[in-house]
């Protein structure tokens, strides 16, 4: 492990103990001064404790941008979990499903464990496995009904993180990004 | 005002418990573990989320409220998590109904036993027969 500058440190653990004290304060569900410093010093208690690795690469948060994945990742929630309610429920039962691979484009720890959250939530989709060095994100799809369909959910998982990385990519993660469509549209 | 409250918050309670026990339906009829995980998690969510905003609506006070939000944001968190990673043990151990599936991009990258261990399922395909040597009987 490297030793690096103090400032470095305490700017990646700022987030994390402010998220901490969040969660401290909802679950009191009222906001005091008391509150407040009690779950300061539980976050910095913590910290100490169990130390965790800080998040590498930064993001900038657009919330136009955010606004819009949120809301298509809601209307997804809900479509997906009615089409596998009724894959659940239909007679027949499930009648075929699939295992694919996608090539995603964004390179932060980060983005990528939010695309892999955000599709499993999607309708259809369950991530068997994300490989970081090369990017390849497996996916479990159900249901499927053929290869046209498996090919339309493998295109909506890139829209999943074209979104994403508008919300909260890096500037870098959104250059790459057009980039790359860039040279889909083009070929 | 508090008829038309009382109106949606039923409305999700009742559609979110609808929406677990079609969760719990499809753990006993999809037909193997990756397709169960798909059930455990969508439906499931979904329904946990509603039966909160049903109860959000109907307690009193804000310091339930919070608390509803932080259970639905670690659901939201941790049901992809623990699907991951049962679906990838249940496909290294060869726990998938292979005649089901349209499409198999994974296979054939090293993600899978080798040897049967006993509990694989009927019709999961044949024991690699390449590292035979040296194995007993």
């Amino acid at each position: 492990m490297t030793v690096e500058p103090a400032a470095t440190r305490l700017r990646h653990q700022v987030p994390l103990v402010a998220w901490l004290v969040l969660v401290w304060m909802l679950l009191w569900g009222t906001w005091s001064w008391a509150n407040l410093l009690s779950g300061l010093v539980v976050a910095l208690v913590l910290l100490v404790l169990l130390p965790l690795p800080h998040v590498v690469g930064g993001t900038r948060v657009r919330p136009l941008a955010l606004l819009v994945f949120l809301g298509h990742f809601v209307a997804d929630l809900v479509v997906s979990g009615a089409e596998v309610a009724w894959q659940a429920l239909r007679p027949g039962g499930v009648r075929s499903t699939a295992i694919v691979q996608v090539q995603l484009r964004a390179d932060s720890d980060l983005l990528l464990t939010m695309v892999a959250e955000a599709t499993s939530l999607v309708p259809g989709s369950l991530v068997l496995d994300l490989d970081r060095e090369r990017r390849v994100m497996t996916l479990h799809l159900l249901p499927v009904r053929d290869r046209d369909d498996v090919e339309r959910k493998k295109t909506h998982v890139l829209v999943v993180e074209t979104r994403l990385v508008r919300a909260l990519g890096s500037a870098e993660d959104l250059a790459a990004l057009e980039r790359e469509e860039g040279q889909v549209l083009t070929s | 005002m508090t008829a038309l409250a009382d109106v949606v918050a039923f409305a999700c309670l009742l559609s979110g418990a609808a929406l677990c026990l079609t969760a719990g339906l499809g753990l006993v009829r999809f037909p193997d573990v990756l397709s169960r995980m798909h059930a455990g998690t969508k439906p499931q969510v979904l329904g946990v989320l509603l039966v909160m905003v049903g109860a959000a609506i109907r307690l009193d006070g804000w310091a339930n409220a919070w608390m509803l939000l932080l259970v639905a944001a670690f659901q939201l968190l941790t049901a992809p998590v623990s699907a991951h990673l049962i679906s990838r043990v249940a496909y290294r151990r060869r726990h998938v109904r292979r005649d089901l599936l349209l499409v198999d991009e994974y296979a054939g990258t090293g993600h899978q036993d080798e040897r049967y261990r006993g509990d694989e399922p009927g019709d999961a395909p044949p024991e690699d027969p390449r590292p035979a040597a040296g194995r007993p009987g």
